[in-house]
């Protein structure tokens, strides 16, 4: 390793994008899911609206 | 297999696990991560640059498992027509992509203090790279395919193919020896010390069922997005 270098922020450094990315990924991704369960339920809803 | 063909029944079971994958998942990423950065001693060598490990290793693992992920989905497709496998090849590319992509990153930034040098054309890291890149053309063509049968054939089979990229980045450390060390930990032993190496099969654990939750949410998303479609189209045509 070089001497010269202090090894904490590139620790620092790895662990914030993992944590970021991975985190992010679970946001967008549960994000996306609401969104596209909701349109099908008001779709679901529309049509049993529309048959009665 | 084809229990699980009825999108219904897939999504009664995929609603608790994915909660289920995710929670226990965060519990363990947390655990793994503490333990890495305050608990395990620095190595001889490296000093404190080895806890990039913690956090390089289950990446690096679901970054290739994803793409494994593609290629047994491919594979039900083309064998067996399953009706979710193409859903599944679907769910698994953007996680598997980000995963890639952070072992990349988190590859590099260990490199600079490791080696000396941000990036080198090596032979594990180039083929992690082409990976990266197979998953976008992957994203690129199953968006285009949409519901045509054709078109999610194609990305099936590509799909399969892509997957011989995985045996060259195993074995990469041993066909080519240059800057990335070679295989340090296998299924049944180690060369890393056990006070270092506890807390990667919680971390590889942990992530893992973070990937299978989110890969479960992407599965549901592309389900109900299909389920919209298909209402539209009738409302459309009636």
């Amino acid at each position: 390793m070089s001497a010269t270098l202090d090894a904490w922020p590139f620790v620092i450094a790895a662990y914030a994008v993992a944590v970021i990315a991975t985190l992010g990924l679970l946001g967008f991704s549960l994000a996306a899911l609401r969104r596209a369960e909701a349109r099908a339920d008001a779709l679901d809803g529309q049509g049993k609206g529309g048959r009665g | 297999m084809h229990r699980f063909a009825n999108p219904a029944r897939f999504v009664r079971l995929a609603r608790p696990l994915t909660a289920w994958f995710g929670w226990i998942g965060i519990v363990l990423v947390a655990i793994a991560l503490v333990g890495g950065l305050v608990l395990t001693p620095p190595d001889y060598l490296q000093g404190d640059t080895v806890r990039i490990m913690y956090i390089h290793i289950p990446v690096a693992w679901l970054g290739m498992a994803g793409w494994g992920g593609i290629a047994a989905a491919s594979f039900a497709q083309l064998v067996w027509r399953h009706p979710l496998a193409h859903v599944a090849a679907r769910a698994c590319a953007v996680p598997g992509a980000v995963y890639a992509a952070i072992c990349l990153i988190t590859g590099s930034i260990w490199g600079r203090p490791t080696w000396g040098t941000w990036w080198e054309w090596d032979g594990r890291l180039t083929s992690m790279l082409i990976l990266f890149f197979l998953y976008l053309a992957y994203i690129a063509l199953a968006q285009a395919a949409g519901r045509e049968e054709g078109g999610q054939r194609i990305a099936a089979i590509f799909g399969l193919v892509g997957s011989i990229n995985l045996p060259i980045i195993h074995f990469s450390v041993l066909w080519w020896r240059t800057l990335h060390q070679g295989e340090s930990i296998g299924l049944t032993s180690s060369t890393i010390d056990n006070r270092i190496l506890w807390p990667i099969p919680i971390s590889v654990v942990g992530f893992s069922l973070i990937f299978l939750s989110v890969v479960l949410m992407r599965m549901r998303t592309l389900l109900a997005d299909a389920k919209v479609e298909a209402r539209l189209r009738r409302m459309a045509s009636a």
